[in-house]
Formats: C-alpha cells, sequence, structure tokens
C-alpha cells in the first residue's frame, strides 16, 4: 500500500459528489447511478467492484462525459478535478482533459483501437492532439519508446502492426502505452485484464504496477473479480444496484464486510489458496434497474434482512461502521452472519483467520 | 465384435456404478486446415488436439483446463462428434464412437449432451422454453403429449425454475436463469455424462456460485459424468475430482484437484496456479507469481520437441529434442523432463 494511500489528509484528485446517472427512453427511465460520492487521492489505487448493471461503469464513464446523452442524463455532483467541477466544464475544455490528464484503459482493446491505423500512428496521435509542439518524428520516437516501456518486443518494428498483428495481451499493452502517453495524473482501468488469459492478466497486472510506480498516476480499478482487487488496490468501493455498499481499505474488506453482498461474494468465490466444502451462493437475480424496491436494494436477496420492515421500507445510508462505511441498517449483525456464512462454506471467510 | 443394434441400445443405456469407467479417450487428434482464401489450397494443418488420452467414470468430475486455443473445447466437442476427430478412439461404455457412422451413434446421443457457455447464443430466441427443452425428447421420441409436459415440468424443476417459466421466450431470463435453461436441455434425455464448456465464464459471480452448486447437487442426484471445460482454474479446481492440464493441444499434467492445487509438477500448471489471483490482501507481493515471458505459440507451428519450452523458465536442450510423455505414479502424472517432485 501506497503511503500517501493513507494519508487521508491530502486533498482529493477527484471528488465525485452526490453523481445520478439515468438512462431515459420512451417507456421508461432506468437509474443507473443513484447517488454515489467518492474520492480519489494522488498516487492511489482504488478498486470499484460489483456485478453486470451495478452502475460500476456507468459511473465512471459519466466523469469523462463519455456516455452518449440522450439516453444518458448526468445529474447531481459536483465532480471536481484538480478544483474545477467535470459536469459544468465546456466539452473543449473536457477534452484538454481527457486523455491528458486523465486517460482510460477498456477491456477489449480490439475494439478501443481504430483497426485500420497502425497502433504507433495512433499513440503518437494521442501525443500531437494535446501537443501540437510536438514533431511527428519525435511522438514517433516517444511512442517507441513507450511501446518498449510496457514491454512490446521490437517496438520499432511493432510501431508499423495494426491493432490485429498484436495478440491480446500485447494490444492490451499497446493501450497502456497509449494511456500514459501524457503522463496522466488519474488512470481509469475499466475491467482492463477480463478479456485476458490468466499468465497474460498477471503479466497486465505487474505492468500496471510498475506503470503505477514510474508514472505515480492515482488509478481507479473497475472489476468484477475480488482477487484482482486484493492483488492491488489500497481501498474500495463495492456497488449494487447503482449505490455504494461499502466503501473501505483493501484490509478491512477482506477481514471483516460490513455488508451483507459484500459477504456474498466472498463467500460465493471458488478459491485456490483454501479449501471449501461448498460455495455460498447469493439467491435470486440482480434486481430490474426499471422496477427498483423503494428499501433496500439488496433486500430481497439478502439474508441478514429476513423481509423486515426497515430494509423494505427505508434506503440505507452509507454509515461508518469501524473501518469501513457500509449501507446495510443491520450492519451490527455481520460478525453473526459471517461466523454462519463461514460455517456454510467449510472455511473462514474472513483473511488471516482460515 | 459384432453386435446387432438392439443389444447395443440395451446395454449403453444401463447405468454404471459410481467409480466404473464410462469413457476412454486415446490418442484423440483434431486437425483444422488452414486454406487460402483465394485458391482454396491447403496451406497446412492446426493440430488443435494432438493426441490425447484421459478417462472418466461414473460419477466422476474431469476438469479440462487451459489458455485460450489449447484445444479443450475441441476436446469437449470431439468426444461428442459434434466434430470429426482426425486419430485416435473414443469408448463410451466400450464402444468405439470415433468408428461409428451417424445411425449408429444415435443411441448414444441420448447418454452424452453438452451445455454451452453463452446461454444468450445457445437457445433459439424463438421458441418458448417448453419447446426448447422438449425438443431433444420429442425428437428421440421418448415422450410426447401429457407425459412430455410432465417430464418438461419435472426438469424445469430439477434445474430451479418454475413450470409456469415454460411457455415464456429466452429473452424474459437473465443470464443464469438461461444457464438453467441450457442445463434443463441438456438433461431432457437422461444422459450419463455432460460436456460443460465454460457453464459458468459468462456469469457473475453470485449466479456462477448457484450454477455451480446446482451442477454439483444434479451430479450426485443423477450420477451424472462431467467433462467441465473451464479457463478458470479456481472454478474448476472446485468442482472437479480430478483435473486434466492442457497446452498447446496436449495434456501435460493430470492429478486430483488436492494434487494439483498443493504440488503441481508441470511448471506449467505451476505457473497457471500461481497466475490465480487470490482474494487475500494479506498475501500481496509474497513473491509467489510466476509470470510467464510471451504468449502461447502458433499451434499451426508449434515448437519442436516440449510445446511448452519456449516459455519455460527450466528449458534445456534435451528439451527441444525430446517430447516429454506424461508419467508418474498413479493419478498424478506430468509431461516434463523436469518435473517439480511430488
Amino acid at each position: 500500500m501506497t503511503a500517501v494511500a493513507q494519508n487521508r489528509t491530502i486533498a482529493p484528485l477527484l471528488a465525485v459528489n452526490d453523481l445520478h446517472v439515468e438512462f431515459r427512453g420512451d417507456e421508461r427511465t432506468v437509474h443507473a447511478v443513484r447517488g454515489v460520492s467518492w474520492d480519489i487521492r494522488p498516487g492511489e489505487v482504488l478498486g470499484i467492484v460489483g456485478e453486470s448493471g451495478s452502475g460500476k461503469s456507468v459511473s465512471v464513464s459519466s466523469i469523462l462525459g463519455l456516455l452518449p446523452s440522450p439516453p444518458a442524463v448526468v445529474t447531481g455532483g459536483p465532480i471536481v478535478f484538480q478544483g474545477r467541477d467535470l459536469l459544468t466544464m465546456p466539452e473543449r475544455d473536457l477534452r484538454a482533459i481527457r486523455g491528458k490528464e486523465i486517460a482510460m484503459i477498456f477491456q477489449d482493446p480490439m475494439t478501443a483501437f481504430n483497426p485500420v491505423r497502425t497502433i504507433g500512428r495512433q499513440i503518437a496521435e494521442a501525443i500531437r492532439v494535446h501537443d501540437r509542439s510536438v514533431s511527428r518524428s519525435t511522438a514517433r520516437d516517444r511512442s517507441t519508446a513507450l511501446l518498449a516501456m510496457v514491454g512490446v518486443p521490437s517496438p520499432e518494428a511493432r510501431f508499423n502492426q495494426f491493432p490485429h498483428e498484436y495478440s491480446g495481451g500485447m494490444r492490451q499493452r499497446a493501450m497502456i502505452a497509449m494511456a500514459i502517453a501524457n503522463q496522466p495524473k488519474l488512470l481509469i482501468a475499466d475491467e482492463p485484464t477480463t478479456a485476458l488469459d490468466v499468465t497474460i492478466q498477471a503479466q497486465i497486472l505487474e505492468l500496471l504496477e510498475m506503470v503505477r510506480k514510474e508514472t505515480d498516476a492515482a488509478t481507479i480499478l473497475i472489476t468484477h473479480d475480488l482477487g484482482v482487487i486484493a492483488e492491488v488496490a489500497d481501498r474500495v468501493l463495492v456497488m449494487y444496484a447503482g449505490k455504494v455498499v461499502e466503501s473501505t481499505s483493501i484490509l478491512p474488506l477482506f477481514q471483516s464486510p460490513r455488508h451483507p453482498y459484500t459477504l456474498g461474494l466472498l463467500g460465493s468465490l471458488p478459491r485456490v489458496d483454501v479449501r471449501m466444502d461448498s460455495l455460498y451462493s447469493i439467491p435470486g437475480q440482480p434486481p430490474n434497474m426499471a422496477l427498483l424496491p423503494p428499501g433496500c436494494a439488496f433486500a430481497p436477496r439478502c439474508s441478514l434482512s429476513r423481509g423486515r420492515s426497515e430494509c423494505r421500507e427505508r434506503p440505507p445510508e452509507l454509515t461508518r461502521s469501524g473501518d469501513s462505511l457500509s449501507a446495510c441498517h443491520f450492519v451490527a449483525e455481520m460478525d453473526q452472519l459471517t461466523r454462519t456464512v463461514s460455517e456454510e462454506v467449510g472455511t473462514d471467510i474472513r483473511v488471516g483467520n482460515e | 465384435m459384432t453386435v446387432t443394434k438392439t443389444s447395443v441400445a440395451n446395454d449403453i443405456h444401463a447405468r454404471l456404478e459410481p467409480g466404473e469407467e464410462l469413457l476412454r479417450v486415446e490418442d484423440l487428434a483434431v486437425e483444422f486446415p488452414i486454406r487460402s482464401t483465394i485458391l482454396r489450397r491447403t496451406l497446412g494443418t492446426v493440430k488443435a488436439v494432438a493426441g490425447i488420452s484421459f478417462d472418466l467414470r461414473a460419477g466422476e468430475t474431469l476438469g479440462m483446463v487451459g489458455e485460450s486455443g489449447c484445444g479443450k473445447s475441441t476436446t469437449g466437442l470431439a468426444v461428442l462428434r459434434l466434430i470429426e476427430a482426425s486419430g485416435g478412439s473414443i469408448s463410451f461404455h466400450g464402444h468405439n464412437l470415433a468408428a461409428m457412422g451417424e445411425a449408429e451413434l444415435r443411441p448414444f446421443r441420448r447418454e452424452m449432451q453438452i451445455v454451452l457457455q453463452d446461454p444468450y447464443s445457445s437457445l433459439d430466441p424463438r421458441l418458448t422454453v417448453r419447446s426448447i427443452i422438449g425438443e431433444p425428447i420429442r425428437v428421440h421420441g421418448m415422450a410426447e403429449g401429457k407425459a412430455l409436459r410432465e417430464r418438461v415440468d419435472q426438469l424445469l424443476e430439477l434445474v430451479g425454475l418454475r413450470p409456469e417459466h415454460g411457455s415464456r421466450f429466452p429473452h424474459e431470463f437473465s443470464g443464469g436463469q438461461r444457464q438453467r435453461i441450457g442445463i434443463a436441455r441438456a438433461l431432457s434425455l437422461g444422459p450419463q455424462l455432460l460436456v460443460l464448456d465454460e457453464p459458468v465464464s459468462a456469469l457473475d459471480v453470485s449466479i456462477q456460485a448457484q450454477i455451480v452448486n446446482l451442477l454439483e447437487r444434479l451430479q450426485s442426484e443423477l450420477n451424472l459424468a462431467y467433462l467441465f471445460i473451464a479457463h478458470d482454474l479456481s472454478v474448476v479446481n472446485h468442482i472437479s475430482d480430478r483435473i486434466a492440464v492442457m497446452y498447446l493441444g496436449r495434456i501435460v499434467e493430470v492429478g486430483t484437484s488436492d494434487e494439483l492445487k498443493t504440488s503441481p509438477r508441470h511448471p506449467y500448471t505451476r505457473a497457471l496456479l500461481s497466475a490465480v489471483p487470490v482474494p487475500d490482501p494479506t498475501r500481496r507481493g509474497l513473491g509467489r507469481r510466476i509470470v510467464l515471458e510471451g504468449d502461447v505459440p502458433s499451434p499451426a507451428s508449434p515448437p519442436t520437441g516440449c510445446r511448452f519450452r519456449t516459455r519455460c523458465w527450466k528449458a534445456q536442450d534435451i528439451c527441444a529434442e525430446i517430447e516429454p510423455t506424461l508419467d508418474g505414479v498413479s493419478t498424478h502424472i506430468a509431461a516434463c523432463h523436469f518435473p517439480e517432485s511430488a
């Protein structure tokens, strides 16, 4: 863990306040992000974990104004980056930040690159679009150096190749090279290793760690994989149905989860490091985001709620519990539930206790 | 061996006791021609599966794990004769499927079914769930009318759905529910063997656990044998009794789940295992991860000798010259000149 990450007195690099994102259709409105607030400090690695439809990618795409509008409507805010509100900023100014101050790494590097241009040209363009004073040949040299830095073999020859001539892992390296081309202060990696094989994933995680040390950029890592989170994040947000349900540092999340959903995720993860008799399964399905219940969105699947009226009627607020923030009315019962679930799966879910 | 059709039919539908050998695959090979786009000439062949052998017992789960392009899915399809093998034998209940014609094969199809990865593309969007699950039963003439209806209701309940779900269409269901429909369809003919090709890879973690638990329950209730194909070692390790690790068309190691997890013998298995992210931040940076260099070589021109040698940190001259054979004691075998001691 970086020293900066632990020092909560440093001003945040990016602060998101009460962000809402709706997708408005003719027949119905989907409230994909329902009021989330969080921040990230310089040099910190913030993991955002959640399942499909939890709003983890949407909330981050909305920061950079990457959502097509209509149908997307972003409200709330402000989203303060280095003292300026990204939501009210003119598109022109936002464009100067995108790809320079804040850069993104996407899940699928095949679709993120333009297929009819060489990789090298695309990286060089990313440099020149933000700084016209850089000559073509300088941009070319810098791109080649970047490719070498991220571990692309024979970078001069690779510079002139097209995306389809790269393997999946190599394309992801090239995308990281492009993302760090302008020394961004914030890197957003959206499921950067999900499409990759596990040995290639290990290479990319190692590369991201190296990049973080070299550039000291803060990183937002969006993933559904708690294993990846455990390997790289300093702090974690767990999202469910468009809200943050738990927000905490990395160790408390795994040592004493404070939300039944987090616990359910931990219990349903098959592991190679400990023996589990069975997997805990969260019953039911993720909610239909167009028809959310008035109370806690997780209540219908929750083993703590048991139909209690608080959960059905009133949405829980994020409140402090120990080292964590948790949005659960019955957070006081979490230790008991953790023991029950641990018994069910045949191993203590909390790390350091098995 | 000459057997009449009826006697074949009777003996293959008989249920084996758990632990009896159901399937034995020997020297299975599958090749795909590489054709030039203009002249349609064959330029070479990709040996997707290059001679592998394994067995599977009634009620057992054999996990088949490896990365993209290692031939694990091709193996699953070839075992079911959904694609043609170019060599080797596949014996099911002692009958060699590889040598059979389509008509002869038909009674065997009832006994071996497949569940595919993508629950979105593997169900016909224009059919109701009832028709999807009932179709194999009708095609095989096993039931119709009221009996068919009851059988489908029973299957729906078996996989955790309700009979009224039968009249809906696939798009009305979530990914996890669709995978349940796919499983019900595979079970409709009462098979003894299921090939599960990445059955949970497309699902969210919480739903993945539901399906894994469902598969485990069905296996013990119905005495099913599973060939469980997946790239995710933690899922494979959880569900399997034994695991075969594949690399570039070859099996490099076979062992029980415990043997593989606690004392992997092949360097590739070690690397694969160490690359699985462990949800335990206290173990971060303990240097346990072996990061392999480079990518998997092309299966059209695999390295000489050991196929893994180009990425192996233990490789010596002999590895380029002689391809190692699967060797070891009892259940735990590995194909390496310099295996870790078990």
